[in-house]
């Protein structure tokens, strides 16, 4: 386990001050002005020297990331740094946690990384919902701004405005060109790229958008350097992740750990265990609802990474797992997904806003096994036909749990249809009789 | 998508206008933003512009917004109706109800809540209750997964429930005294309910918040790396009849 000494959010659960004051006892605003005067391509190298991956889900090295930013702004537009603060996604909890106890962290990594990226602006996009966090986080800002740590004019000797801004509900916010169509006061519907974002971004010009996590933790990795955070975890997946525990364990929580622990080893120390013990456990969705889930039997030796979620098929997300014990109906669970992804579609991709409600529709009639085997199969190819042909990863995320699901699940199904049809005396849902299926429109 | 409609006419108030001190905020809102970008404070306006006329958002209002920022009425509509914290139709006066129905909330019991509020508050979502104090829906994802399942009433967020807390949280809407928000069952937020597991040993500059007792119980054996604190050896319990209760967990 991860020890205390390694952790970047030490105030994660709220036990100590948010404040400034409390934020400068953690080590919080130490040395910054040393880091700024080392100049961008010091902290752009030591930022890739580190191996961060963004922890939004995608896991894009964030060195990298901020490398692509114009290095002069040669033609008068400005740079902008935009956190993604919309974390919406079922099973993610994380960034709440950032803003509500440790909001300086995310202060302090936003003027690092806008000096690194060249930008003199940033916006912190946080999700309508968060009303509460919001108004934390702007308090901070306040005191960094009263402190002069940020500002016009301010001690680092490197102008930096930061503002927050909030959506209202819309999950695809949290798509980074839809989150920057909604800062510009719009529907938030996904931009098609290229133009990229570090080339045509917002107000059309040159932005970088991070997930919180990994802005905040950038100053802990510029100050005790990269050296110390690639030391943890495996290659190629290093440092330390926010994980998020939910559904049914013992003792849900968010946590911070190494990335690379063991599954079994982060439920068992952190979670208080699987409910009804170890041997209960059903299959787990490991990086909130668009992972495809992950059964039980690839579990017992699960690495929790990049590399680890992908071994088996699925993805690491934003590292917000959902167990599930033998009680689940998983089914539902997943048909529950599939709806909210039908209720997150912005509408803007025929594939996306067709197919999320068709699948939806299906596999809600699945769930009491009122459909056809062949129908697992026709569901299964319509995955593959939203999946990569919208705009946006939405279309994607919406498929990949049913995807999951029927590779690891087609048998429960199954037995559902059978259970339905060998009960069922008359077709009136159409169900005996495939000429008058009402199907899958 | 959801099909989201404005309110019928019989709802809609004739008019809108911001009070005065949300105005100079809505004003200083728009400089958050470059000049000529003031498009862009439209979610944030129109969100004060909600919590002005109790929750919900009359289409006045959105017009209001609209020709403040000097944006066509179409474009404003769009937001309003695109955005689903916008609430098209009025919301119970005391409290508004959000249940997160999502998958993990689902898994750790929002069925019942539902339930509740469908007992309690009116059969069918963004329905007004019979007092016209209460309505609920069910909203995707609240953000607090952890915590599941949890409802958000207003600003605050009530999470670990169960149908008896749910129905105490809403008690104490309806007397006008509602309940400390945050977990319901006593947690310290989003740490494990037997206490937290982590930063318990002092890492560097954490202040000694150590409410749960050592990270090592006087009867586990010290393990290699453990903090210079935990002893070795059992510490002596004191007489059985000694009161200063120190060793007492």
């Amino acid at each position: 386990m991860l020890d205390d000494k390694d952790r970047i959010f030490r105030n994660l659960y709220g036990l100590d001050d948010w404040t400034l004051k409390g934020a400068r006892r953690r080590g919080a605003w130490e040395g910054t002005k040393a880091i700024i005067d080392k100049g961008r391509d010091w902290i752009i190298n030591e930022m890739k020297a580190s191996g961060l991956r963004g922890r939004g889900g995608a896991g894009f090295p964030t060195g990298l990331k901020w490398s692509f930013m114009p290095k002069d702004n040669a033609d008068g537009r400005p740079s902008y740094l935009v956190v993604n603060a919309d974390e919406s996604e079922p099973g993610t909890c994380k960034d709440r946690e950032i803003m509500r106890h440790d909001p300086h962290t995310l202060v302090e990594g936003c003027l690092l990384a806008g000096c690194a990226m060249g930008a003199h602006t940033g916006y912190i996009y946080v999700r309508g919902e968060f009303i509460r966090e919001r108004e934390r986080l702007q308090a901070a800002i306040d005191q960094a701004y009263e402190a002069k740590l940020i500002g016009k004019d301010n001690v680092h000797g490197y102008p930096f405005d930061l503002y927050v801004a909030h959506g209202a509900g819309a999950y695809i916010c949290g798509e980074e060109t839809a989150l920057l169509e909604s800062l510009e006061g719009k529907k938030g519907q996904p931009r098609l790229k290229p133009p990229f974002p570090a080339n045509v971004g917002l107000f059309g010009c040159p932005t970088t958008v991070n997930n919180v996590e990994s802005i905040a933790v950038a100053p802990d990795i510029l100050r005790r350097g990269a050296a110390w955070f690639s030391s943890i975890g495996r290659a190629n997946n290093v440092g330390t992740k926010l994980y998020g525990i939910s559904g049914h364990v013992n003792a849900p929580c968010v946590v911070e750990d190494a990335m690379g622990i063991p599954f079994r080893e982060l439920i068992e120390k952190h979670a208080g265990g699987i409910r009804g013990g170890w041997d209960n456990l059903l299959a787990i969705i490991p990086g909130g609802a668009s992972c495809p889930l992950i059964p039980a039997a690839d579990c017992q030796e699960l690495i929790m990474d990049f590399d680890g979620t992908r071994a088996v098929k699925s993805s690491f997300g934003t590292a917000g797992v959902i167990v599930m014990d033998k009680s689940t109906d998983v089914v539902a669970a997943i048909a529950r997904i599939s709806y909210f992804f039908k209720h997150e579609s912005c509408g803007q991709c025929t594939p996306c806003r067709e197919g999320t409600g068709w699948m939806w529709r299906v596999l809600d009639r699945m769930v009491h096994g009122r459909a056809h085997k062949r129908e697992i199969d026709m569901l299964l190819e319509v995955t593959k036909q939203v999946e990569g042909h919208t705009i946006c990863a939405l279309g994607d995320a919406a498929a990949w749990p049913i995807q999951g699901l029927i590779r690891a699940f087609r048998p429960e199904i199954e037995r559902r249809i059978d259970d339905f049809s060998r009960k069922a005396t008359l077709d009136d849902q159409g169900v005996l009789d495939p000429a008058h299926m009402q199907a899958a429109e | 998508m959801s099909v989201r409609r404005l309110a019928p006419k019989e709802l809609q108030p004739e008019s809108f206008a911001f009070t005065a001190d949300n105005l100079a905020w809505a004003q200083k809102e728009i400089t958050k933003y470059p000049p000529g970008r003031q498009f862009s404070a439209v979610i944030a306006i129109m969100w004060r512009a909600q919590e002005q006329c109790g929750g919900w958002l009359p289409e006045a209002a959105i017009r209001t917004v609209a020709d403040m920022l000097q944006m066509p009425h179409i474009r404003a509509l769009e937001v309003a109706t695109f955005y689903t914290m916008f609430q098209l139709n009025p919301v119970g006066k005391k409290a508004h109800v959000q249940v997160c129905g999502t998958t993990p909330c689902r898994l750790r019991g929002a069925g019942e809540l539902i339930e509740v509020c469908k007992n309690r508050i009116h059969h069918d979502p963004f329905h007004l209750s019979a007092d016209g104090d209460f309505s609920w829906e069910e909203v995707e994802c609240a953000g607090a997964c952890v915590n599941a399942p949890m409802v958000q009433i207003w600003k605050d967020v009530y999470e670990d429930l169960t149908p008896e807390t749910l129905n105490k949280v809403l008690d104490g809407f309806a007397a006008g005294n509602p309940p400390q928000p945050g977990p319901q069952n006593g947690r310290q937020h989003a740490a494990p309910i037997t206490g937290p597991t982590t930063l318990l040993s002092g890492g560097i500059n954490v202040s000694p918040v150590n409410a749960n007792g050592p990270s090592l119980t006087d009867e586990e054996a010290k393990r290699s790396g453990a903090a210079a604190n935990v002893q070795e050896r059992p510490a002596p319990k004191p007489p059985a009849a000694d009161s200063s209760g120190k060793n007492t967990p």
